[in-house]
């Protein structure tokens, strides 16, 4: 086939040899691992962000808006300055940011669900969670990235976590750990609703109560009781007081313990939930 | 091998009210095109997602090379590829991308797909094309990449659903090479398509279905032979002749002539018996309308559409029920069923 045939892409012309050479059918490679399917999955993620890179948007632009705006509307009233505040807020306000973004995995996966490539993904004889997990893999990266942003700001403002490095790194990686198990309740719902706006206000009606009635802004105390009982039981708030813990330099096992628990219950109900509806699509 | 590539006995598949799918039986030998004809909502593509295991039947059988779709559905996706109405690739992404992801969750190392990805570009004509996304590909590039995504690793058998709805003549010759490539190579394909001459072109045999069942089944041959050779198109200079021409056409031809709503044209469906004699009895009844003194402006013999197929398949035109009603589905199902 000359240069020419190729520039326009609508003048090829199929050749027998060359298409027969690519057909000839050569050994077939086992199976891909889960894994390694997964991983793969998790590319695609990251070539999606490389091809839309302005999606990035609500990882970056969306948690310096929060950060800020909440450090300076409550710093001044509830600790006498912004710089106070930030100490207790900072921890929070991350953990709010990254679990208000984990809805985007719905959203992702419902978008992806209408379109023809699905199909060619479920037809494929690989383990079949790997297509979810990929898109998950690719939100964590999200995850880190908005944490990371936020962490910065913070600094820049004058937050200065006492435990140093490595507390700093472990809350995000708990809070990054939690949010992956988290998202799989919005790979349910990205595949059971109908639509990306319904994922969105379903998503709405759960994160908005979820994120402002707990312990992020401020100290559950002042509270009526029946809010210091939700807020209790309330996972955010123990994800916000194991991040606390990590980041101040005085880790509490229990309450990390509490939300590992509790990321590990989500992927179990919300993961089986997500790959029944997934197989039944 | 396992001699049939498809086995189905009385598949079912319904939604809601609407039997899309509706007791298909269908054998498919290995190593030849089949073809399945039918309207848009005859139920091909539902079909056609219980084989490739993307749909569970509601009832009946189904096997893949002896596999059954259900049971062994992994045996079965091991061995089928499935390029589906709407482009089975991710627009977002690049051509390379797109064969590169295939071709490592097919299994291949990292270095390994890019080869194939690569070697498939080429034959398929996308090398130029390789790194743009494929948002920005023709219908025809899109359609080819497809289906060389399609044949990564070379499947026992390849499901094409209407794989040139849409597309340009030269795209649809360019696909119809490629598909008459693939099955020379061993693969067993499974041609959708609402075109008869398209099945007729590319299948070994045709399943024609409608309202999720087989009305028909033969080589093209058989069917072309019971559904007429094709139909007389006839356009006349002066509409006055144009009940002397029916007269004349409706002898020769040994048919029933159709007045179109054109005052001067006229349709006249050959008769079935033998497929090969209609030119030959178009050219006569051509000459005997010229000795009768009308003036043929324009003459054609066209090859049976798929509304004439059906018609002389079912005695009904297909617009009659679902088929022109495709955003309704089940209103046409309840058609079918009070005409039944």
């Amino acid at each position: 086939m000359s240069a020419t045939t190729t520039e326009t892409g609508t003048s090829f012309v199929p050749a027998a040899d060359m298409l027969g050479a690519v057909l000839a059918p050569g050994v077939r490679p086992p199976r891909p691992s889960a894994l390694s399917a997964s991983l793969t999955f998790g590319w695609r993620a990251m070539l999606k962000i490389k091809h839309v890179p302005e999606q990035l948007f609500d990882v970056t632009a969306f948690p310096i808006m929060m950060t800020l705006m909440f450090t300076y509307l409550f710093g001044g009233a509830l600790a006498g300055s912004p710089t106070e505040y930030l100490q207790f807020l900072l921890p929070g306000i991350m953990v709010t940011s990254v679990v208000m973004i984990t809805m985007y995995t719905g959203v992702e996966v419902n978008k992806d669900i209408e379109k023809g490539v699905f199909d060619r993904f479920r037809s494929l004889p690989i383990w079949r969670p790997s297509t979810m997990i990929g898109y998950l893999l690719g939100d964590a990266l999200r995850y880190t990235m908005a944490s990371t942003v936020i962490l910065v700001v913070g600094l820049v403002l004058g937050f200065r976590p006492q435990g140093g490095v490595v507390g700093v790194v472990a809350a995000i990686a708990l809070l990054v750990a939690f949010s992956f198990a988290f998202s799989w309740i919005w790979t349910m719902f990205g595949l059971l609703l109908r639509s990306e706006k319904s994922v969105m206000g379903v998503s709405m009606m759960v994160l908005f109560p979820l994120t402002f009635l707990s312990n992020v802004y401020v100290d559950p105390q002042t509270m009526p009781g029946w809010l210091q009982a939700f807020v209790g039981v309330n996972p955010i708030s123990h994800l916000v007081t194991a991040a606390r813990s990590l980041m101040a330099g005085s880790p509490d096992a229990g309450e990390v313990t509490w939300v590992l628990v509790c990321g590990a219950l989500s992927v179990v109900i919300f993961g089986a939930l997500t790959m029944r509806l997934y197989n039944r699509k | 091998m396992h001699d049939l590539a498809i086995e189905t006995s009385g598949l079912v598949k319904t939604f809601g009210d609407n039997r899309a799918v509706d007791g298909l039986d269908l054998t498919v030998p290995a190593g030849t095109v089949y073809g399945v004809l039918g309207p848009n909502g005859a139920g091909k593509t539902t079909a056609v997602k219980m084989l490739a295991t993307l749909l569970r039947p509601d009832g009946g059988e189904a096997r893949v090379f002896g596999h059954d779709v259900l049971r062994e559905a992994d045996a079965v996706r091991g061995r089928v590829s499935l390029t589906g109405q709407y482009a089975s690739v991710d627009e977002e992404m690049t051509g390379v991308e797109n064969l590169v992801l295939l071709g490592r969750l097919l299994g291949h190392r990292k270095a390994a797909a890019k080869d194939r990805a690569m070697q498939l570009l080429e034959a398929f004509g996308l090398t130029e094309a390789a790194r743009r996304q494929v948002k920005n590909y023709s219908g025809g590039m899109r359609r080819r990449l497809d289906i060389a995504a399609s044949i990564l690793n070379t499947p026992d058998l390849l499901f094409l659903d209407e794989p040139t709805t849409g597309l340009d003549p030269r795209s649809r010759n360019q696909v119809w090479d490629i598909i008459r490539i693939v099955v020379a190579h061993g693969t067993t394909v499974l041609l959708t398509t609402q075109y008869l001459d398209e099945a007729d072109r590319l299948a070994g045999r045709i399943a024609v279905i409608d309202h999720g069942r087989v009305i028909a089944e033969g080589t093209p041959g058989e069917l072309k032979s019971s559904v007429g050779s094709g139909a007389v198109h006839v356009r006349l200079r002066d509409a006055a002749q144009r009940p002397e021409a029916e007269r004349v056409l409706a002898k020769e031809l040994n048919t029933q002539v159709h007045l179109e709503a054109d005052p001067v044209a006229l349709t006249a469906r050959i008769a079935g018996d033998d497929a090969d004699a209609g030119p030959e009895r178009a050219s006569r009844a051509l000459a005997a309308l010229a000795a009768s003194g009308i003036v043929v402006d324009d003459f054609s013999l066209g090859q049976p559409s798929l509304d004439e197929a059906f018609l002389a398949l079912t005695g009904a035109p297909p617009g009659e029920h679902s088929l022109a009603l495709t955003d309704h589905p089940a209103t046409g199902e309840n058609a079918q069923e009070e005409a039944a």
